[in-house]
C-alpha cells in the first residue's frame, strides 16, 4: 500500500473525515456555526476538561490511567472557595489550592511509583478520598460571590476575543506536544508505557517518571479547577463530578491505547475538536445531555471495536488465501483443542 | 505443623484477617458507641450491603477474568426502573416472572459487555466505561423524566424488605440479605468446584498460558459479562424492593462503590484471584467502618467517603504487601518441604 494512502486510513486520517463529516451537517443546522464566537463559546465550555485531557494523555501512553483528576479538580475548587470566604487573599487561596494538587498527585503517584499498586486501584481511591475531603471541607453548601477579576477571568475574554482559559489550553497543548512529540522526556514515556520492565532494565529511573507524570496530572487538574469555579462563579461539593469518563474518553478517541505505549496528541486534539463539535451539533438539535453522552459513550466503543473487527476480518481473509499447508496445520490443532 | 500449612492457602488468610477485622471493628463499636449492637444498625447495613453485595459477586467474576465492568451501576438503575414500571403497570405479575424478568434483562446488557469484550477484543474499561453511559442514556429515554412510586408497586415487592423470615433474638433476617447470602454460597462453590470457576481463575492468572492451554476464553469471559449483568440485573430488583421510589438516577455510584468492595474483599485486580465470599465480606466491612466511625467519632456525614478512599487504598496496599510476604514463606516451605 501507498505510504500516502495508508496515512490516510490511519486513526488521524478517520478523526479528520468525522470531524468534517460534523461540521459540514452542523453548518448545515446553523449557519452561525462556523462564527468565531461559536467556536469559542464551544470551546469554552468545556475547556477544563480538554485541559486535563492532555496531560491524561501523558497518563495514559505511560500505561497508566488517572481516575481522580474530577476529584482533584473539585477539591482545589473547593479549597479556592473555602479559603476565600474565610477571608484568605484570593491569589494566596490560589496558590493552596495548586499546592494540594501537586500533594495530590505526589500522593497517587508514591503509591503507583514506590510501593507498585495498580494505578486503577490506587487513583479510584483518590477519586473517592479527594472528592470526601472537598466534601469535608465545604459540606452541603454553596460559595460564590468571588472577587470581580477572579470571575471576569473565567469568563470574559481577556486578549482579543479569546478568554484566559482558552489562551492557557493553547500555551499547554503547544507545550505538551513538544514535550511529548519532540523531547528526550518524551520518548522515555513512551519508552516506558510500551514495556516498563525493560525500561527498567535499561537504566531509565521509570519511578520518578510516573510520580513526575502523576504530579503533573494532579497539578494541571487543579488548575483546570480553578478555572471552572472562575467560570461558573460558585462552587459546590459535586463540582467537577464525572468528568473522569468525558477526559478519558476524549484520550482514548484519540487513539491512545489503554494498554499504554502508543497515540500521540495530534490524535487527541482531533478527538477533542470532534467530541465538542459534535456535543455542539446535538444541542443545535435540541438533544439532552444524557443522550448526548450515550452517543460519545457509542462513539467510544466503536473507535475501538471497528478497527478490530477490520483487522479480524483482514486475519481471516488473509488465513484463506494463505497456503493449504498451512491452512492444514490450522485445523489439526483446532481439532486436538 | 506442616499440615495446616497444606490445607490453607495464603488467600484464606487473606479472607480470614477479613472476618477478624470485621469482628475487632465490630466489638470496638459495640464497646464505644450505645446501642451499636441494635437492630436498627444491623438491618441499616444488611439493606445496603444486600444490593451492593449481589453486583459485587458478578463483579468478582468479571475482575477473576482481568476485565472489569464498570457499567453495573447503569444496569441496577435500568433494571429496577424497567421491573418498576412493568410491575406498576401490571399489579398481578407473578413473583418469579418479575425477579426472572430483572435477571434477564440484566444478563442481555451483560451478554452486549461480554460479546463487545470477548469477541472484539475491545479492552473492558473503555467498553464498560461506554455502555455505562449507553445503559444510563436507555433509562432516561425510556423513564421519559417519570418516576415509579411506592404506591403503584404491587405489596408483596415492598414488603420484601420489611418481612421478617427468621429472628435471631433482635436481629431480623429479611430476604433482601438472604437472596444476597443464597448468591454468595452459590458462587463460592460455583468458582471453587465448578470446570467454569477454576478456568475463571486460569485466565486471570495468565490469560496467554489459558488460551495455549485450549479454554475457550472467549466463551468463559462473555459467560462472566453475561452472569455479571444478571446478577446486576437482581440488585436492580433488590433496589426496587428496597426503596420503592425509582427514579432515572437510580443506582448511579454503584459500579465504583462494587469495585471498592472487590479490592477492599482480596479480589486482585490484576485477575486470578479472589473469592466471592472475600467481596461481599469487603461490602460489608466497608458499610460497617462507614456506619461505625461516623458515630463513633462523632464526626459529620461528609467524613465517609474520605475515609472510604483511605479505606481502599490501604486495602489495595496490604493486599501487596502481605499477600506478596504470604506467598513468599508459604514458597520457602514448600522448597525445604521438597528438599527434605
Amino acid at each position: 500500500m501507498p505510504a500516502n494512502l495508508r496515512r490516510l486510513i490511519s486513526w488521524e486520517g478517520l478523526l479528520l473525515g468525522i470531524l468534517a463529516l460534523v461540521v459540514v451537517l452542523n453548518t448545515n443546522l446553523a449557519p452561525a456555526y462556523l462564527s468565531l464566537a461559536n467556536q469559542i463559546n464551544l470551546f469554552q465550555l468545556s475547556i477544563e476538561k480538554i485541559i486535563v485531557a492532555l496531560v491524561m494523555t501523558f497518563v495514559i501512553i505511560n500505561g497508566e490511567i488517572d481516575l481522580s483528576v474530577a476529584s482533584v479538580m473539585g477539591l482545589a475548587a473547593c479549597l479556592v472557595a473555602v479559603l476565600f470566604e474565610s477571608g484568605t487573599p484570593m491569589p494566596l487561596a490560589i496558590l493552596a489550592a495548586l499546592l494540594t494538587g501537586t500533594f495530590c498527585g505526589a500522593f497517587n503517584g508514591f503509591w503507583v511509583a514506590y510501593v507498585g499498586l495498580p494505578s486503577l486501584a490506587v487513583t479510584l481511591a483518590g477519586m473517592i478520598g479527594f472528592r470526601g475531603v472537598a466534601r469535608i471541607l465545604i459540606e452541603d453548601r454553596s460559595i460564590g460571590g468571588f472577587p470581580e477579576w477572579f470571575t471576569a477571568l473565567g469568563q470574559q475574554p481577556l486578549i482579543g476575543p479569546f478568554p484566559l482559559s482558552l489562551i492557557l489550553f493553547a500555551l499547554l497543548f503547544v507545550l505538551a506536544f513538544v514535550i511529548l512529540q519532540f523531547s528526550g522526556v518524551g520518548r522515555l514515556i513512551y519508552v516506558v508505557g510500551n514495556n516498563a520492565a525493560v525500561a527498567r532494565y535499561s537504566g531509565i529511573d521509570t519511578r520518578r517518571l510516573k510520580l513526575g507524570i502523576f504530579i503533573a496530572s494532579s497539578l494541571i487538574a487543579s488548575l483546570a479547577g480553578i478555572l471552572l469555579a472562575a467560570r461558573l462563579g460558585a462552587v459546590r461539593g459535586n463540582t467537577a463530578e464525572g468528568f473522569e469518563l468525558d477526559i478519558i474518553t476524549m484520550v482514548l478517541l484519540g487513539g491512545v491505547s489503554i494498554f499504554g505505549g502508543t497515540g500521540n496528541l495530534a490524535g487527541v486534539g482531533l478527538a477533542i475538536l470532534v467530541i465538542l463539535n459534535l456535543r455542539n451539533g446535538m444541542s443545535l438539535l435540541n438533544v439532552t445531555g444524557n443522550v448526548q453522552t450515550g452517543v460519545i459513550g457509542m462513539l467510544l466503543i466503536l473507535s475501538v471495536l471497528v478497527p478490530n473487527l477490520v483487522q479480524m476480518a483482514n486475519e481471516r481473509l488473509q488465513r484463506r488465501i494463505a497456503p493449504r499447508k498451512e491452512a492444514s496445520i490450522e485445523t489439526e490443532s483446532s481439532v486436538s483443542s | 505443623m506442616a499440615t495446616w500449612r497444606q490445607r490453607i492457602r495464603p488467600e484464606q488468610i487473606r479472607e480470614l484477617s477479613l472476618v477478624v477485622l470485621i469482628v475487632a471493628a465490630l466489638l470496638i463499636f459495640a464497646w464505644q458507641i450505645e446501642n451499636f449492637l441494635s437492630a436498627r444498625t444491623f438491618n441499616r447495613i444488611a439493606g445496603s450491603v444486600a444490593i451492593i453485595g449481589m453486583v459485587a459477586i458478578g463483579q468478582t467474576l468479571v475482575v477473576l477474568t482481568r476485565n472489569i465492568d464498570l457499567s453495573v451501576g447503569s444496569i441496577v438503575g435500568f433494571t429496577a426502573y424497567f421491573v418498576g414500571a412493568q410491575l406498576a403497570a401490571n399489579n398481578d405479575m407473578w413473583p418469579l416472572a418479575a425477579v426472572a424478568l430483572a435477571a434477564a434483562v440484566g444478563g442481555a446488557m451483560g451478554l452486549v459487555n461480554g460479546l463487545i469484550v470477548a469477541y472484539g477484543r475491545a479492552p473492558a474499561i473503555i467498553t464498560t466505561l461506554g455502555t455505562l453511559a449507553i445503559y444510563r442514556m436507555l433509562l432516561i429515554n425510556y423513564s421519559n423524566a417519570r418516576t415509579v412510586t411506592v404506591d403503584s408497586l404491587p405489596p408483596w415487592v415492598v414488603d420484601l424488605s420489611r418481612q421478617n423470615l427468621l429472628m435471631i433474638g433482635d436481629f431480623a433476617v429479611r430476604p433482601l440479605i438472604v437472596a444476597t447470602l443464597v448468591a454468595v454460597v452459590v458462587f463460592q462453590l460455583v468458582l471453587g468446584y465448578t470446570v467454569f470457576g477454576r478456568r475463571l481463575y486460569a485466565i486471570g492468572s495468565n490469560p496467554e498460558a489459558a488460551r495455549f492451554a485450549g479454554l475457550p476464553a472467549q466463551r468463559i469471559v462473555l459467560t462472566a459479562f453475561t452472569l455479571c449483568g444478571m446478577l446486576a440485573g437482581l440488585a436492580g430488583f433488590l433496589f426496587l424492593a428496597r426503596f420503592g421510589n425509582i427514579t432515572a438516577v437510580a443506582g448511579q455510584g454503584i459500579e465504583l462503590e462494587s469495585v471498592a468492595a472487590v479490592v477492599v474483599g482480596g479480589v486482585n485486580t490484576f485477575g486470578g484471584s479472589g473469592t466471592a465470599l472475600g467481596a461481599l465480606l469487603g461490602a460489608f466491612l466497608i458499610d460497617l467502618l462507614g456506619q461505625g466511625l461516623l458515630r463513633w467519632l462523632g464526626i459529620s456525614e461528609f467524613w465517609r467517603d474520605a475515609l472510604l478512599g483511605l479505606l481502599i487504598l490501604l486495602a489495595v496496599a496490604s493486599d501487596a504487601v502481605l499477600l506478596g510476604w504470604l506467598r513468599r514463606l508459604w514458597a520457602e516451605r514448600a522448597e525445604v518441604a521438597h528438599a527434605r
